[in-house]
Formats: C-alpha cells, sequence, structure tokens
C-alpha cells in the first residue's frame, strides 16, 4: 500500500507538473519572481490548514471550524498589535497557536465528552467563533495603517528571496511528518483511525488521539490567521469565509480518505499546491475574473471524482492468471 | 495458571454468565463449549479485560486481578485471538502487530528497524512467511489469523485465547493451527480453544468446559466424555441428527444460469436449480463461489453468461432487478451485508416487504406484527422482544433474523451463503429445518457452505468449484466426502 499511495503521489505531482508546464506556456510570466511568490505564499497558508486537517480526517472526523478560527485569531491578534505596538512577530506566532490550540481543545471536548459527533460539533463552534469576530470587532476592519509594523513584517516578509510563509510551512511540514511517521503518538492516529474498535482493545486512548488532533487542527488554524491577517495587512470578520471547502478538496485529491485511516503528510502537502497553482494561475490564464471563483470549484470537483474513481475497489484474483496454470 | 471463581456478568437486565468456575493449566488446551449466547464471548471479553465482571475473582498464578482495560490483561499474560480478527488495514503487518507498544528508539521515535525485525521473528516462529511490512487489507482470511496469532504471541502471553479460529481456514491452514498450538502446548503455555467443530475438540483440547444459558453445565477431560455427552450438556437435551434430509417433491427447472463470467473472479458456470431442490456449491474459502452468487444477484457486473428464470431469460444489474425476478440473497457476512445492526428485529424482518406493508402513507403495524411473528418464529430467534437491536443479539440469532428477513418476501429461489457459519449446534439444526421447510414449499435452494456435512447431509445435488471455476458436479447418489474434498482441492 506504500507503495501505491507514492505511485498516487507521484501521479499528482506530475499532474501538477503538466498543469505548471501548460499555464507558463501560455502565460510564460506565471513562474516569474513576483507571482511565483505569491504562489509558494498561498501554498503555504492552505498548506498548513491542510495538515492540520489531515490528522482530525485520519480519524474519521471533520474540523469545519478552521476558518472561523483562523478569522478569529487574525482579529485577536490585530487589535492586540494596535494596543501593544512594540510586541515580537515571534509573541505572535506563539500567541497564534496556542489560542488556535485551545479552540480546538474545545472542539475535541465537544466531541469526547459531549459525544456529538465532528460535523455538527465543529459546525456549531464554526458559527460561535465566527460570531464572536462581530462581538471582538463589532463588525469593523482593521486594515494595514491600524496594524504594527512589526505584525506585518513577518508575515509579508521573505528570506533568500523567498517568502516566510513558504519557510513557515515548510517547518510545519517537516513537524508533521515527523508526528505521523516517526511519533507513537502518530502512529497511534492511524491505527485509530483504520479501526477505532481495536484500537481501543490495543490500548489507544480515544481521548488523547482526538485531543491531539483537534488541537492540532486548532493550533494550526490559529497561527494561518496571524499569517493572513500580516501578509494581506487587513482583518476582517469575513476573512477564509468557504475556506474549508479548499482545505477538504486538497485533502481528498492528495489522497487522504474521509473514512479515516488512510492519508500522508506528503499527499496534503500535495494536494494543497494542486488548489494553489490553480487559483493562482487562473488570473494569468485571462479567465474572466467573474468566472474564476466557479472554474476553481469546477476544477476541484473534477479532481476529487477523478480520485474517487481512482478508489474503486477491482475485483479479487480468484481465476488463475493468464500464462499461470 | 488461570482460576475464575463464581464469575458473573450482568447487561442489564439480562444475566450474562452466572456463577461460573473454570481453571485453565499451563502446557495444556482447555476447550470451551457452547451454543451461541451461552456466554462464551462473555467470558472471553471479561478475561481479555474488555468486559468487567459484576461478581466474581479472576486470579493468574494465584495473584487475583480487576482488568479495569485491556492493557491489563495483557499486562497479566492473557491474549486473545478474535474469530474474526480485528485489524488495521491502513497499516504494515508489522505495525499491527505492535500496535498501542511500538518499540521506542532515540527521542522517543518509533524504532521501525526493531518493529520490523521483531515482527519477523515472531512470524517465523509460527512457520509464516507474511513480509512485515505487507499492508494489512492485502492479506487473506487465513493470513489474517495467523497476524493475530503472532500479536498474541508478540507479548509474551502465557494464556491464550482462540476464539473460532478455524471457522475460515482450508484444511491444510487447520493442520498448520493445529501444530502451532502443539508447540504451544510444549512451550508450557496455557490455552483457551472455543469451536463449534467435535472433531477439532476432540483433536486439540485436553480438558473441557460446556456452558448453557450463562451457565457451567459441565466440564472434566476430554478424554472422558463422548461427543453424545457434549451435545447433550450443550442443548441439554440428545440431537438424534444434527442433519436430517427432508424429502420434497422436485418440480420444474426454475433458475438456469449459463457461461457466467467475470473478468477476474469466476468464469464459464453453467447450472441449473428445480422447485424442492437444494444445489449446494461447495470449495474452499475463496474459490469464487459467494463472488458468483453476488453477480448472480446483480451486485457486481459480468462480462458474459445469461440467466434464465421461470423460462425467461433475464437480465439482471440490480438487486431490485433479483428481487422482482423472485430471487432472494442471505449474504455471507451477515454484520456487513445482511441485517441492519441498529433497526429492532422487527424493524429488520419487515424492511424488504414494507411496500406491501403500507397502509396508505403509514406502516399497517398489526400486519407488519403479524408478518414478523410468523417469520421470526419460523427461525425460532432468542431475544427479550422483536423490538431489540440486532445489534444486541448473538451471531446465530443475527443470522436467523437475515433469514427471516428474506423468508418474509415469498421469493422463488433463496441463494443462501454460508447460513450456518460460526452457529452452534441447536441454531444449525433450526436453520436446517428452516431450509427443509423453503424447499417442501416449492422454493429453489442454492447453498453454498465450506462445511461439507452441512453440504453433503442436505443438498440433493452438489457443485464444486475450485479457483473460481466448477471442476466437478454430483448427484446425490454419488456422495462421498473424499471425492468432494478431492475435486475441492484439486483446482489449483
Amino acid at each position: 500500500m506504500r507503495r501505491i499511495l507514492q505511485e498516487r503521489e507521484a501521479i499528482l505531482a506530475f499532474v501538477i507538473a503538466l498543469i505548471l508546464l501548460g499555464v507558463t506556456l501560455r502565460a510564460p510570466d506565471y513562474l516569474d519572481g513576483s507571482s511565483l511568490g505569491n504562489l509558494l505564499s498561498t501554498w503555504g497558508l492552505l498548506a498548513i490548514l491542510v495538515m492540520g486537517q489531515l490528522g482530525v480526517l485520519l480519524t474519521r472526523g471533520i474540523d469545519l471550524s478552521q476558518a472561523s478560527v483562523l478569522a478569529f485569531s487574525g482579529m485577536f491578534l490585530a487589535q492586540l498589535s494596535q494596543v501593544m505596538p512594540e510586541l515580537p512577530a515571534l509573541v505572535f506566532v506563539i500567541l497564534a497557536i496556542g489560542m488556535g490550540a485551545v479552540l480546538g481543545i474545545l472542539n475535541a471536548s465537544l466531541i469526547t465528552f459531549a459525544g456529538i459527533p465532528p460535523i455538527i460539533a465543529t459546525l456549531g463552534t464554526m458559527t460561535i467563533i465566527r460570531g464572536m469576530i462581530y462581538v471582538l470587532s463589532g463588525g469593523a476592519w482593521i486594515s494595514s495603517h491600524e496594524m504594527s509594523e512589526a505584525f506585518k513584517a513577518f508575515p509579508a516578509g521573505a528570506n533568500l528571496g523567498i517568502p516566510n510563509l513558504f519557510w513557515v510551512a515548510t517547518v510545519a511540514f517537516i513537524l508533521f511528518w515527523l508526528l505521523y511517521n516517526h511519533r507513537p503518538a502518530g502512529r497511534d492516529v492511524y491505527a485509530y483511525g483504520s479501526n477505532p474498535d481495536a484500537a481501543r482493545n490495543a490500548g489507544i486512548s480515544r481521548l488523547k488521539v482526538e485531543f491531539l488532533v483537534y488541537s492540532l487542527s486548532g493550533a494550526a488554524a490559529g497561527l494561518c490567521g496571524y499569517l493572513w491577517a500580516g501578509r494581506f495587512a487587513i482583518a476582517y470578520t469575513q476573512a477564509a469565509e468557504g475556506r474549508e471547502f479548499a482545505i477538504i478538496a486538497a485533502c481528498v485529491i492528495g489522497g487522504v480518505s474521509i473514512t479515516g485511516g488512510r492519508g500522508t503528510v506528503l499527499g496534503a502537502g500535495l494536494g494543497a499546491l494542486f488548489i494553489a497553482v490553480v487559483e493562482t494561475s487562473l488570473p494569468f490564464l485571462r479567465i474572466n475574473p467573474f468566472l474564476q471563483l466557479a472554474v476553481i470549484g469546477a476544477v476541484i470537483l473534477i479532481a476529487v471524482a477523478a480520485n474517487a474513481l481512482t478508489e474503486r475497489r477491482p475485483g479479487r484474483q480468484i481465476l488463475p492468471r493468464e500464462g499461470q496454470s | 495458571m488461570l482460576d475464575v471463581e463464581r464469575l458473573s456478568k450482568r447487561f442489564g437486565g439480562i444475566q450474562a454468565l452466572k456463577d461460573v468456575s473454570f481453571h485453565a493449566r499451563s502446557g495444556r488446551v482447555l476447550g470451551l463449549i457452547g451454543e451461541n449466547g451461552a456466554g462464551k464471548s462473555t467470558i472471553v471479553k471479561c478475561l481479555t479485560g474488555i468486559h468487567s465482571p459484576t461478581s466474581g475473582s479472576i486470579k493468574v498464578n494465584n495473584t487475583p486481578h480487576q482488568f479495569v482495560g485491556p492493557q491489563d490483561a495483557s499486562a497479566a499474560g492473557i491474549s486473545a485471538i478474535q474469530q474474526e480478527p480485528s485489524m488495521f488495514d491502513d497499516i504494515t503487518v508489522a505495525e499491527n502487530i505492535f500496535v498501542g507498544r511500538l518499540p521506542k528508539g532515540q527521542a522517543g521515535r518509533v524504532d521501525w528497524t526493531a518493529t520490523r525485525s521483531s515482527a519477523q521473528s515472531v512470524l517465523e516462529q509460527i512457520g509464516s512467511d507474511i513480509a512485515p511490512s505487507t499492508m494489512m487489507k492485502h492479506l487473506s482470511v487465513a493470513e489474517r489469523h495467523m497476524v493475530s496469532l503472532a500479536q498474541a504471541l508478540s507479548t509474551d502471553a502465557q494464556l491464550i485465547i482462540f476464539d473460532e479460529p478455524t471457522a475460515a481456514l482450508s484444511q491444510a491452514e487447520i493442520h498448520h493451527l493445529y501444530g502451532i498450538i502443539d508447540d504451544l502446548k510444549a512451550a508450557g503455555k496455557a490455552i483457551i480453544f472455543i469451536s463449534h467443530k467435535f472433531d477439532e475438540i476432540f483433536r486439540i483440547c485436553d480438558d473441557y468446559v460446556v456452558l448453557r444459558d450463562g451457565e457451567l453445565a459441565g466440564s472434566g477431560l476430554i478424554s472422558e466424555v463422548s461427543k453424545d455427552d457434549l451435545i447433550a450438556q450443550m442443548v441439554g437435551r440428545e440431537l438424534s441428527e444434527i442433519y436430517p434430509k427432508v424429502e420434497a417433491q422436485i418440480g420444474e427447472e426454475v433458475l438456469r444460469v449459463d457461461r457466467f463470467t467475470h473478468p477476474s473472479e469466476f468464469a464459464d458456470i453453467g447450472f441449473a436449480v428445480r422447485r424442492g431442490e437444494i444445489l449446494g456449491f461447495y470449495g474452499l474459502v475463496g474459490a469464487g463461489r459467494t463472488e458468483l452468487m453476488e453477480g448472480i444477484f446483480g451486485l457486481k457486473p459480468v462480462t458474459d453468461g445469461t440467466v434464465t428464470i421461470k423460462g425467461q431469460p433475464i437480465k439482471i444489474t440490480s438487486t431490485q432487478d433479483a428481487m422482482r425476478a423472485g430471487l432472494a440473497y442471505v449474504p455471507e457476512d451477515r454484520q456487513r451485508h445482511g441485517a441492519i445492526l441498529p433497526f429492532s428485529i422487527r424493524r429488520n424482518i419487515s424492511l424488504p416487504k414494507l411496500q406491501d406493508l403500507a397502509r396508505g402513507i403509514f406502516v399497517n403495524r398489526p400486519a407488519e406484527s403479524r408478518l414478523v411473528d410468523t417469520f421470526a418464529d419460523r427461525v425460532s430467534i432468542r431475544a427479550s422482544s422483536w423490538r431489540q437491536k440486532v445489534s444486541e443479539l448473538s451471531g446465530g440469532n443475527q443470522q436467523k433474523v437475515v433469514i427471516g428477513k428474506w423468508l418474509a418476501t415469498n421469493p422463488d429461489i433463496i441463494i443462501l451463503d454460508e447460513p450456518t457459519k460460526g452457529i452452534d449446534v441447536g441454531s444449525k439444526a433450526a436453520v436446517h429445518q428452516a431450509i427443509g421447510d423453503l424447499v417442501k414449499a416449492g422454493l429453489a435452494v442454492v447453498l453454498v457452505s465450506s462445511e461439507l456435512e452441512e453440504a453433503l447431509g442436505i443438498s440433493d445435488r452438489l457443485m464444486v468449484m475450485a479457483r473460481g471455476r466448477v471442476v466437478a458436479e454430483y448427484d446425490r447418489a454419488d456422495f462421498s466426502s473424499e471425492t468432494v474434498v478431492a475435486a475441492a482441492a484439486g483446482g489449483i
């Protein structure tokens, strides 16, 4: 299976390369400095969210509250930067992760203690948290000139000519990869998602697994809240609304099964890259701006459907294969 | 090694176990015998820490234990191989063996090299050549049992429980398992062996314990009892004949299948069944019998072949087509394909008949009750009421619900896939009785069975399949176990 998954990932990487090639042939300026930076930043933001979602999907759950957590964290931290303009970027990063993790733990508590199905629990927190942004901001936007310089500098900045968002996502990628491939806690997530009852019998705690994945999903969303607000230099109530679709779609395209137990960090990263490429390339292909959202949705659906078709189980091999007696 | 004293377990109002005491000794095999629902599984669950007993004590090597979770039982040296091993499909064999306790290396990282090599050595110990890096989902049923066994041995268990380990194994695999159990005995392990097959109990066990309705019905040395004694203790009455052949009037042909072919699962299958006839399909597990039946019932596409029902050529592409044509199919895996577990017995049985039970937009409740009473009684389901959820019933009773449900559709042809798999002697007789009633009522029955005694016992004719093809066909007069077994194995 590992071989097939890697094959799948190779196929996806190949498809992405094909799209990149096609786009640059039609619009040679797509992979120029600034737009390449745009692609890497878009990927970075999406990939962090997707890797957070990965663990939740592995446990047969779903976290629909990520976009709300993102917007809430962005708004709260932007306000904080108004009050305390001297705070350095690192503090915002730590606060963003911590705040997201706390909101994730709220999701996990609703699911494990109150026994609410993940889709309902996170749909509820999605709405409540989104509502809290209005309470926090009174509906007002915080725009570029109201934020502190330190707040904006890191998410919008670059190192070695590559956007910081890409670097942050790369670090997150390595951490998630280590967790899901080399830490017992990460492997327990796979076992739990593959067969929850048997996992409990093997002494794997449902509580631990679910608190881990939902707090990671929340932490990823919280971190992205800060990065998003800083990158676009705006915090507003509807930030990232509807982003759930792109996140879940990236997971599915990357080979993460929503029935649990199956999916890799590499696949999630590639799924995010696929969507980032589609999203950033449309303007270069001179697609009518009013059509772009619909085109993105359609391309994603086609990719997900193609995925579902390859998932179909072939029959078993019972008859002797040809050339075999 | 293990002393169980006055063990009791209540689930709500149901007394599942009552004052059961027994002992398992090192280097000996204890057979745990009883009908379905007699409490065998409950005992296994108490011993492995999945349930905690209501009262009574469990002592391992004279130390009393209170198991709070499966980890505790495992730490006390008790390990079980489940009837249908529940493993983790999406991870490797090696990881399955050590799940929840992966070897750790530097800085708490998983030591994959140690995981693979330890897995390799346990698998070699039981003579299995499964590669530790194989994904679990690619394994056959028999191989899954091997991995489950490797898992049990890797915990260095002193007491190993085998819960009907041979139900899905071929003859060769069963013999291999016997060898492994003999080795474990010689190594001083205590073994509890649960089975419904008497030849197996007499082959492998030293001691026995019989349970009936949650209570101890007998115990002693296996060398001092006969099969009839055991059956009498299990059911509390003598069973004169386990496989009675019901004589029915054989009528006209109702189902004919010609040149039936699937790209990878079966090829060139042809047979016909008449009213009042039981046509058996015998073969090893994995010979393609279930796949063939699924093809006939419209559950999978076929590339060639025709189905003729009552003289009419018919195209079946969905289960609705099949049911309209008068076919019914009782699948092998009752939990996954047959019964809707969270529904009550009543709702399961009336499900395929709801259309006929409709009165306006409502279900006609009195008519539903009459229907359910008739068919649930006919297969003698044991339950507190027809409102009980199917998930709460024992395996045998679940199967009876599924058969009852299909009987309610009044089909012309009924396909029964392993109808008595994992079912105890008493319920088997009831199921066979029900099959006899079906053919007497003029139905045609297609019976898929891997149990030779059953296939030979109640079939009028027998088709033998191997590697996706029919390799032999016998009339009842020509039945002989030797030739049938040889045909089933010879197709390789």
